[in-house]
């Protein structure tokens, strides 16, 4: 492949997006963006556009799946067919799976599963359109859609990757970057907790430069997570004013 | 599971653990006894069985001729799958692999893949057409906790066992000829496991404190002491502090267990 000549960071220090190293790409966030839903989130980042719905608390069938002490959270991330350059087949394959279940372990904390015994949440994920990250944009989303849907959390989870391209450690990979980069971290953290939630790895790091990827991609995170809150507030704020 | 003996064990390992000791004698970094035997199975290109205490995992390696992928018409194709095999354990079911076995085989094809430890581009025949495809098959027989460093271990151990057919090509087709030539390897990712229980790092948990853990992290690292491939699994949460710190131990475990394989 020709691209893998191409320098990803210039001479200035920009990316093939003009992003600055340590910069997350533009981030769009729309709480209560599905009206069936109990509770709904849609991002864009970058050229990520995805939907996230919650269905519950409500009873669990199959019946005999139900935890007397607790209430079950099931995850399915599903990218569409016409998400990446060449067609997906709607079946379910190992990533999805896997990342479903990653996914689901990374809210999973962030729930008072507790409260709700004998009773189940179903969360929804749709990747319409993926340009690298998509895990962490619908961790990021998914987290609003619990908050928008009124479940009791101890916090949100904001997530967000960093990684290693053309030797150098950057925030927030998009397609290219991933595909043609070294190494990627996606993480998940409730920042007011400071708990990972969620971490990964695939590629090829050293102990420091691992140690910068993670705290590199926190940054992000917490970044994410003002954004998260200000787009819950601006939701709520607008009701308000409404009734009044 | 909830009877009330296993409950009152439950609250003991954790209570051990908080004081830095485990139910089983061990130290919180210490792996149970680890025994590798490598080729095991005679019709398997390659082969072997690891023991890590009471947990048993085989892993075979076959090879088969194919077609490359697309994006890489020069390099040889890696499968991973893992089999939870229902005599293994209570909790494993027949059917279509679950989310927990897929989980599995990706941490292992992670490891081997990120690291490059096969020389991929030596399994090449004929650019864009005809490929070598190496199938590794876990297949875990005896469940006591930690599937995730046996398995690694045991597929990366079958590898270095694996002794590839001599062929040749005459008009278009390949004729094996007798002969073997080992596959070409070039790393060998070891994986570490930890389990946060009392919110301490336990290095290979077995099953009954998986069972009560509140979280898994899993680092694989070369043998340049990179990291290649890292998974959280459960329902819990690491601080920043744990995760730097699992990387270091990792790092030094899987220097220790890298010296049981033969190469």
């Amino acid at each position: 492949m020709s691209q893998k000549l191409e320098k990803l960071i210039d001479k200035k220090g920009l990316r093939l997006d003009g992003r600055k190293l340590d910069e997350l790409r533009s981030i769009k966030i729309e709480v209560g963006a599905l009206s069936n839903a109990d509770g709904s989130a849609y991002i864009q980042q970058g050229k990520n556009k995805i939907l996230a719905a919650v269905y519950g608390p409500k009873e669990l069938h199959p019946k005999h799946l139900a935890l007397p002490d607790r209430m079950v959270l099931r995850c399915r991330y599903h990218m569409a067919p016409f998400s990446v350059q060449e067609r997906k087949s709607p079946a379910p394959s190992r990533r999805e799976i896997e990342l479903s279940k990653v996914i689901r372990e990374a809210l999973e904390p962030s729930i008072f599963i507790e409260y709700y015994p004998r009773t189940s949440i179903d969360l929804f994920i749709e990747v319409l359109q993926a340009d690298g990250g998509t895990r962490c944009a619908s961790i990021t989303a998914a987290s609003l859609a619990l908050a928008d849907a009124g479940i009791p959390m101890r916090d949100l989870v904001a997530s967000c990757a960093a990684g290693k391209v053309d030797d150098t450690i950057v925030l927030d990979l998009m397609d290219t970057e991933d595909k043609v980069g070294t190494a990627d971290v996606p993480v998940a953290l409730m920042p007011n907790l400071n708990a990972i939630t969620l971490l990964q790895m695939d590629g090829i790091l050293t102990l420091e430069e691992f140690e910068k990827a993670v705290n590199l991609a926190l940054e992000g995170c917490r970044k994410i997570y003002t954004m998260q809150k200000e787009t819950l507030k601006a939701k709520y704020i607008g009701v308000k004013e409404v009734e009044e | 599971m909830s009877s009330i003996v296993v409950r009152v064990k439950q609250k003991q390992i954790a209570q051990l653990i908080a004081k830095g000791k485990r139910l089983d004698g061990r130290g919180l970094t210490d792996y149970r006894e680890i025994k590798v035997e490598q080729g095991v199975i005679e019709r398997a290109e390659g082969s072997a069985r690891v023991l890590l205490g009471m947990t048993e995992v085989m892993v075979g390696i076959k090879i088969e001729i194919g077609q490359p992928y697309p994006d890489t018409p020069n390099e040889g194709v890696l499968t991973v799958n893992a089999e939870l095999v229902p005599l293994a354990s209570p909790t494993f079911e027949p059917g279509p692999p679950d989310e927990n076995s897929i989980e599995l085989a990706r941490v292992v094809d992670r490891g081997i893949r990120e690291s490059k430890a096969i020389d991929l581009e030596k399994l090449c025949v004929e650019p864009g057409k005809k490929v070598f495809i190496v199938f590794v098959d876990v297949y875990v027989l005896n469940h006591d906790g930690n599937l995730i460093d046996a398995s690694a271990l045991a597929a990366i151990a079958a590898l270095l066992n694996t002794k590839m057919f001599k062929y040749e090509i005459e008009e278009g087709e390949v004729k094996i000829k007798p002969g073997h030539t080992p596959l070409p390897i070039r790393k060998r990712p070891i994986a570490v496991t930890f389990a946060k229980i009392s919110d301490k790092l336990v290095v290979d948990p077995w099953l009954e404190e998986e069972q009560i853990m509140d979280a898994r992290l899993t680092m694989t690292t070369d043998d340049d002491g990179n990291i290649c491939a890292i998974q959280k699994g459960g329902s819990g949460c690491f601080t920043q502090k744990q995760v730097l710190e699992a990387a270091k131990i990792a790092k030094e475990k899987a220097e220790e267990i890298r010296k049981k394989l033969k190469w």
